[in-house]
């Protein structure tokens, strides 16, 4: 049986030897944190022109996460490209006669890159914070406001789900390319326009993102928005299993199919 | 040792490798021959496991591929040429795999000085010529210091040099006492580097043999002359008792004879001559002939007579069933 420590080792390996690591996730923070920001100091700048229902459920905390809609994006390609390019390489066929148990060989390497991501994700969202609430002055909040932490430390959380749900989708489908024209217009259109259209709305807030996306905000209904029919823990509960269930449906393809 | 059997692929209807048994031993070069399309990739994947047998099972020491510890230290592959990641340096394509199996990362070092891929080994492979990627593969092969060692079409797109030095590495390493497993869809490679030799045919097993007896038994000899007075010269024959296969080209092809006792019997007769030459039908010949019936792609080429006899028959026309002058 292979050693787990020596897989772990070696996906690491992998993992820390490609250029598309460093980029991705540098972009992944770099625009998050930009991007909110930036919209912090818009909102700051415009505070007083927001409508009455506005301003009241004004949500400091969410908005320097605004970048999170465009920083996603960036995890979703790191997320892609770690499962996506043992494929197009053509590299699976050596990884998988050096690690015949394809368990121990996924798993560790969605462990590494999860981790590494989750990592990248708590920086971001710590960072993001900060400087989002700096953009703010006097609108912004502290970390020591009632459940402030949380949206921080969830937005974290959020990050690396992403990253980790994109991992399981592209050992499903085997390919990056596909994983990617499937992903990105998911999170970045199709998840975010039904989620505002009346109807279509009652389903799209339990999508993976649009239901973990609920624990960065500290009041529930920030900016006149609806109210979700569960809580942010609960919210990130359905993105995880959102995010299980891709793996193992990843998980059992690569045990099922020819290499 | 490596033991296959009743190894069976089916790709939806179609059989890939129909229900194949042989062993491997250990200590030779054993060539694994068949036409494109015979299923050698798909046995040799299943080999390593990453291809899922319909049926049959594959026994590498006793054991199966998945319950090798490590297994990179038994079996070194080379699969295809392009089977790393091109954005990474060689270097580091050879360190994860090293890593995985817990092999020393001076072997890393080792390996590329072997394949003599040291002065590119910060390089990333995806620069790589198809030469540079045969060498890469061959070095991850060789890095657990396997007993078994499998090639699939090692040679393929090499230039003469490469294929020189490949052939000699084989031997180096079957000098070792290693086992050697090598797939080709030529014939006149594997005379130069196999000892033993598994033929298959769309999937089935058509001949298990070491290759001596594989070149006894089919490489026809015989006598080929050209004659003026040809219609002379097939009575003489026919009177000596000899059996003649007339050619397209207008020679006689003599089977079981001298050309000594031709050339008597030529001059008994004053028959003049202009050609004649004792023959040994090619290796390719009579590999083709064997997997004849059973190749996948034929080539429909209008009429183009398959060269006869000569030392090397090469080129694509597998379909060409052997036309009438290299009776079976």
């Amino acid at each position: 049986m292979a050693s787990v420590p020596a897989v772990l080792q070696s996906e690491w390996t992998k993992i820390r030897t490609v250029a598309s690591t460093i980029w991705t996730l540098a972009i992944a923070f770099l625009v998050t944190v930009a991007m909110g920001f930036a919209l912090s100091l818009l909102f700051s700048t415009t505070f007083d022109d927001l409508s009455e229902a506005e301003r009241t459920t004004f949500d400091p905390t969410f908005v320097s996460f605004s970048g999170m809609i465009l920083g996603q994006l960036a995890m979703v390609v790191f997320g892609v490209l770690v499962v996506g390019s043992e494929y197009s390489s053509g590299m699976i066929r050596t990884s998988l006669a050096a690690v015949p148990q394809r368990g121990t060989f996924i798993f560790s390497k969605i462990f590494v890159a999860g981790m590494l991501a989750l990592i990248v994700g708590f920086i971001t969202g710590f960072v993001s914070f900060f400087l989002g609430q700096a953009a703010l002055g006097d609108h912004g909040t502290t970390i020591g406001e009632p459940h402030v932490l949380r949206a921080v430390i969830g937005s974290g959380l959020y990050m690396g789900l992403i990253a980790l749900f994109s991992m399981g989708v592209a050992t499903m489908l085997r390919s990056s390319m596909l994983s990617l024209g499937i992903l990105m217009p998911f999170f970045f259109l199709v998840s975010q326009i039904l989620a505002s259209v009346p109807k279509a709305k009652d389903v799209a807030q339990y999508f993976p993102d649009q239901a973990g996306a609920k624990i960065m905000q500290v009041i529930p209904d920030a900016l006149n928005s609806d109210r979700a029919p569960y809580s942010p823990w609960e919210g990130m509960g359905i993105m995880a299993l959102w995010v299980v269930a891709a793996l193992i449906g990843g998980y059992l393809v690569l045990k099922k199919r020819d290499a | 040792m490596i033991e296959v059997e009743g190894l069976t692929k089916r790709f939806g209807k179609k059989i890939a490798v129909d229900h194949l048994s042989f062993q491997v031993r250990p200590g030779v070069v054993t060539g694994f021959l068949g036409p494109n399309g015979a299923g050698k990739s798909t046995t040799m994947r299943m080999m390593l496991d990453l291809d899922i047998p319909t049926g049959g099972s594959v026994r590498i020491d006793g054991k199966h591929y998945r319950e090798l510890e490590e297994p990179v230290k038994y079996i070194g592959a080379l699969l295809d040429a392009k089977a790393m990641h091109g954005g990474r340096s060689a270097y580091n394509n050879l360190l994860c795999l090293a890593q995985s199996n817990r092999i020393p990362v001076s072997r890393v070092n080792e390996v590329l000085d072997t394949v003599g891929l040291t002065a590119v080994a910060k390089q990333k492979s995806k620069g790589f010529s198809l030469g540079m990627g045969q060498r890469l593969g061959i070095a991850a092969a060789l890095l657990g210091d396997p007993e078994i060692l499998m090639f699939d079409e090692p040679v393929n797109g090499l230039d003469p040099e490469g294929i020189h030095w490949i052939r000699n590495l084989m031997k180096t390493l079957a000098g070792q006492g290693r086992t050697i497993f090598v797939s080709s869809h030529l014939m006149s490679e594997m005379a130069l580097t196999a000892e033993h030799l598994i033929v298959i045919g769309q999937g089935k097993l058509l001949a298990n043999t070491s290759m001596a007896d594989f070149i006894q038994q089919n490489s026809r000899s015989f006598v080929r002359l050209r004659s003026p007075q040809r219609e002379q010269m097939l009575d003489a024959l026919s009177e000596g008792g000899f059996t003649v296969v007339e050619a397209d080209d207008g020679t006689l092809e003599i089977d079981g004879s001298s050309s000594e006792e031709i050339g008597e019997l030529a001059a008994r007769h004053n028959v003049v001559l202009h050609e004649l030459s004792s023959q040994r039908a090619s290796l390719e010949d009579a590999f083709m002939q064997m997997t004849a019936e059973s190749v996948e792609y034929h080539a429909h080429s209008g009429g183009g007579t398959a060269p006869t006899g000569g030392p090397a028959a090469p080129g694509p026309q597998w379909g060409q069933h052997g036309d009438k002058g290299k009776g079976a």
